[in-house]
């Protein structure tokens, strides 16, 4: 790569330093922007009558009490709605095969889950449009239910769309080597086990919600959306609606937690958009909980059945697996449903060098809520797989977890090279990981402990994971599939007539720093104070055109925007200074606001005058020098399809075997990011990341009765990681920057809910291996864990 | 609709309600103060928490005719008379003790109660406290820390 190679070394670059956000002092003080706070002249709000069964057939819905009741502006049954907006089908051209039917926002023949949004009200309060939806009497015929995933294929079960000959929505194998073979061969033992992923969800504590609002003056949509992905949401509103595409403008604000959630195509969400449009008046709608956990995505939902085998030294000789994932009625566009699956195929192994490698994915439809992309996508069950199979074989051998990771983990100067399943490697440290790790752990001194505790009848136990992370996805994620998602992002950078920089960027700010991260750029790479740079992010009207921020991609892309944005404006306005200070541009530089000396830092003007002179006093700049203050830069990643990142991390957990409770005493993080731009939130980032990977492994879970009804809807039933429950989080890093781009950020957002399950189920069977005992279930809820300590 | 008349952040507030009306409610769509926010709707997450008469309260688990007379403080309160954070805000700044924010006014809410009942609590006393109210960002590790500096206890020692 070209670029400012010395910017990391500036005594007043901000990039590596634990720099306090800014707009952090404006959530703490109350003044959030968040959807729901949002309060428009003539603004209605929507409520929707949602589906209460998982399978049913509409014969017909009387919504006229409904459309009389106190306050009501308008209701909208999907029969109605769909003359307004097109359907949509979330299939992508670069997974061959998947199919899936055409979905509409309200469903308009049948209902395909419990919560499927059937009639919109629309009336002047929230509570108006509820009592409203009490008075809709739908005439709906239950029809049998395809809720367990497992028999979703079989030959007696109905099938779910007429159009398709059974409910599957897309497989694929992946054959390397020749595995039957490898673990036939002597000497080599194989480990047998079948894996149970629990559905769960990303409650983000701020709900789905949307304002919508139309000017048929100008034919514009606005577009208020707590979410990830403004342009892609542009594109979608523009091309179902039928509104030209400049015409809708999509603005995120504030976003209270999204982890994936909230970067799909909600039917409630696009029908209060129709609703705008159709009323010509601001309409807002926001998921309250129950609605939340029936219609955000669901994640997981895997059976795999899963082999590995390895040799009599330890060497891992192959993996062989089946894997079955249940997607709800309809692949969600557009980013479909078959990512995730798609990845346990592209993901599993893929630390360790092995020849041989089997493996086919499933994709089935039921009548349970959407499954879809959230956060970690796929990553969890690929890292189960492999190290919960590798510490199972270790144990069968009668190796150290540790020791049969060292002997084989890629080595750290073996890159370039693709994984088994052919995933392209560069700029990875495992080995090194896993080294720092033992250390900051005490690994000896927690194995002496263990032994200890266990003569106690105290069972304690170390779990392990190597992992890879899919950072800074390429074209080749979505966009060469069809989807309207930008793999690139933009940013630009302006100086005003004051000395201060104004910069956006396509990247969006969910929490994780975005915002600050691209103020540290953008200010080390130029040379002013922080707190002279003021970020816009989130808004399709001003803002460069990109992806958002999602699948890691926000400070390894955005980010490499930005810094070359801020180079570009630098180099601009060092040609500006050059001529006004009749000095070379080589001999000058930016430091702290002001155009200095190169080497001395002698101050020789400050922006403000120069940015004045240029803005105020042209007259006084040679004719043919005609500046322009402001830069803008695309970057994408091009070499790689992703730029992988990898970490090792480890669980201490205590079982206790009479109750089932799992208690994590301790848990550690190794992560390899590339460059780090500002550890403080990078750390915060990976322990948020762990938590919610600690949540999968033991708590959340979404239970469904044998009918297809969501049994545990609240955060009363539904439980999520607290406070009191959650251990101490140590998180160390090895930066391996990535060659990809100048600055060398990798991801790091997924690592800890991706790597974090894999560790803590490694943990308790270790714990549980005193008792020869195992478990092989997420969540691993005390209930089954009691099931297999009492199992025979 | 009833009248309910109350003091909110030190101003006297009047207003008309239903009898259904949550606290939460009056506070974010009658008088606008939009920094208690509505998490789970049933009382678990802790993001509408305030000060009523000061106790912490859920705003979604009264109505709003029940805060009647009342004394009500709210995230919108807390700030410094010259605008500049709080103690307690302030630390929540520097530790990076919040991600997307939504949580976090609840999370300032419950601080100041703990702190006013507990002046010096230790990492246990804090965690505990926090049993209604969730963050989904981040790992609370930097919340906890906050509320340990804010009540003036050294976290330097506390992993980074």
């Amino acid at each position: 790569m070209t670029g400012p190679a010395m910017i990391f070394d500036k005594p007043n670059s901000y990039i590596g330093q634990p720099t306090p956000r800014a707009d952090a002092a404006r959530l703490l003080a109350g003044r959030g922007r968040f959807v729901d706070d949002l309060q428009l002249p003539r603004m209605v709000h929507a409520a929707f009558y949602r589906s209460p069964y998982a399978h049913a057939k509409i014969n017909g819905i009387d919504v006229t009490e409904a459309r009389a009741a106190p306050g009501v502006v308008a209701v909208y049954t999907g029969a109605e709605l769909s003359k307004h907006v097109t359907p949509y089908v979330g299939v992508l051209s670069h997974l061959a095969g998947l199919r899936s039917a055409p979905q509409h926002p309200l469903a308009v023949d049948a209902a395909r889950w419990q919560g499927e949004p059937l009639v919109m009200v629309i009336a002047q309060t929230r509570a108006q449009a509820e009592d409203a939806c009490e008075l809709i009497d739908p005439d709906l015929e239950e029809l049998p239910a395809v809720v367990d995933s497992e028999t979703a294929l079989d030959a007696e079960t109905p099938v779910l769309h007429s159009e398709f000959d059974s409910n599957l929505a897309w497989e694929r194998t992946v054959d390397v080597g020749d595995i039957d073979s490898a673990f036939a061969a002597p000497g080599v033992t194989v480990v047998e086990r079948q894996f149970r992923f629990g559905r769960h969800t990303g409650v983000t504590l701020e709900s789905r919600g949307t304002v919508c609002d139309y000017d048929p003056s100008e034919e514009q949509l606005t577009v208020y959306y707590s979410g990830q992905a403004p342009h892609m949401m542009q594109v979608i509103y523009s091309k179902h609606l039928g509104i030209a595409e400049e015409n809708v403008r999509v603005i995120s604000n504030d976003v209270g937690g999204s982890f994936g959630i909230k970067i799909h195509t909600y039917g409630d969400e696009i029908a209060a958009g129709v609703a705008a449009k159709l009323l010509n008046r601001p309409v807002k709608f926001i998921a309250d909980r129950l609605e939340s956990f029936m219609t955000d995505i669901h994640a997981r939902d895997h059976v795999v059945t899963a082999k590995m085998g390895i040799s009599e030294q330890g060497t891992i000789v192959g993996i062989d697996f089946d894997d079955l994932t249940g997607i709800g009625p309809f692949s969600m566009y557009p980013r479909t449903s078959a990512i995730e699956c798609n990845q346990v195929l592209n993901l599993t192994g893929a630390p360790y060098a092995m020849e041989n490698y089997r493996a086919k994915g499933r994709v089935v439809f039921q009548n349970k809520t959407l499954m879809c992309q959230y956060r970690a996508v796929g990553h969890p069950i690929a890292m189960a797989i492999a190290d919960c199979l590798l510490e199972d074989c270790a144990r069968s051998i009668g190796m150290d977890p540790v020791d049969v990771r060292r002997k084989n983990l890629m080595a750290d100067d073996s890159y370039p090279r693709n994984s088994t399943s052919g995933m392209k490697l560069d700029d990875l440290s495992h080995q090194k990981a896993l080294e720092k790790l033992t250390e900051i752990m005490d690994y000896k001194g927690l194995r002496d402990d263990q032994e200890a505790k266990r003569k106690a009848g105290v069972y304690r136990g170390i779990g392990f994971v190597s992992m890879v992370e899919v950072t800074n996805p390429s074209p080749m994620f979505y966009g060469i599939g069809g989807a309207p998602i930008a793999s690139q992002d933009g940013a630009t950078v302006r100086l005003d007539a004051g000395g201060a920089l104004h910069i956006s960027s396509s990247i969006t700010e969910q929490g994780q720093g975005t915002n600050a991260i691209l103020g540290q750029i953008a200010a080390g790479v130029f040379g002013v104070d922080i707190e002279r740079v003021k970020v816009s992010t989130g808004d399709t009207k001003t803002v460069p055109y990109g992806g958002g921020t999602w699948a890691s991609r926000g400070a390894g892309i955005g980010g490499e925007a930005m810094l070359q944005a801020a180079h570009a404006l630098k180099e601009q306005v060092l040609e500006v200074a050059g001529v006004l200070l009749q000095t070379p541009v080589e001999a000058l530089d930016i430091k702290n606001g002001c155009v200095v000396d190169a080497g001395t830092d002698n101050e020789r003007m400050p922006l403000a005058d120069l940015a004045r002179t240029v803005y105020y006093r042209g007259n006084e700049l040679p004719s043919d020098l005609k500046p322009e203050l402001i830069a803008t830069r695309h970057y994408r990643v091009s070499d790689f399809p992703f730029v992988f990142t990898n970490g090792a991390m480890a669980a201490h957990v205590e079982v206790d075997i009479e109750t089932g409770f799992v208690k994590v005493l301790h848990f550690w993080a190794v992560e390899d990011c590339g460059r780090v731009i500002n550890p403080m939130l990078v750390d915060e980032q990976v322990r948020g990341g762990v938590v919610q990977g600690i949540g999968g492994a033991l708590y959340e879970e979404c239970l469904y009765s044998p009918e297809g009804q969501l049994m545990n809807a609240t955060m009363a039933d539904y439980i999520v990681p607290m406070a009191a429950e959650m251990p101490e989080i140590t998180v160390a890093h090895i930066e391996t920057p990535t060659k990809t781009s100048v600055l060398g950020a990798k991801g790091a957002g997924e690592a800890g809910t991706g790597g974090a399950p894999a560790a803590i189920m490694n943990a308790v069977n270790d714990a549980l291996s005193p008792l020869g005992k195992s478990i092989w279930q997420m969540p691993m809820t005390p209930e089954r864990v009691l099931q297999v300590i009492n199992r025979n | 609709m009833t009248d309910v008349k109350m003091t909110v952040n030190g101003q006297p507030v009047l207003g008309q309600v239903e009898g259904r009306t949550l606290l939460v409610d009056f506070l974010r769509t009658d008088l606008k103060l939009t920094g208690t926010h509505v998490g789970c709707d049933t009382s678990q997450c802790g993001a509408c928490l305030v000060h009523v008469n000061g106790a912490a309260v859920k705003a979604c688990t009264m109505f709003a005719f029940e805060a009647d007379g009342a004394e009500v403080t709210t995230i919108e309160g807390m700030a410094e008379p010259d605008g500049s954070l709080s103690r307690i805000q302030q630390a929540f700044q520097d530790h990076h003790g919040l991600q997307c924010g939504f949580c976090t006014p609840g999370m300032v809410m419950s601080a100041a109660a703990l702190l006013k009942e507990t002046p010096k609590p230790t990492e246990a006393e804090v965690r505990a406290y926090l049993e209604g109210n969730i963050c989904r960002c981040t790992g609370y590790h930097n919340i906890i820390k906050a509320i340990m500096a804010a009540s003036g206890q050294d976290v330097s020692a506390a992993v980074a």
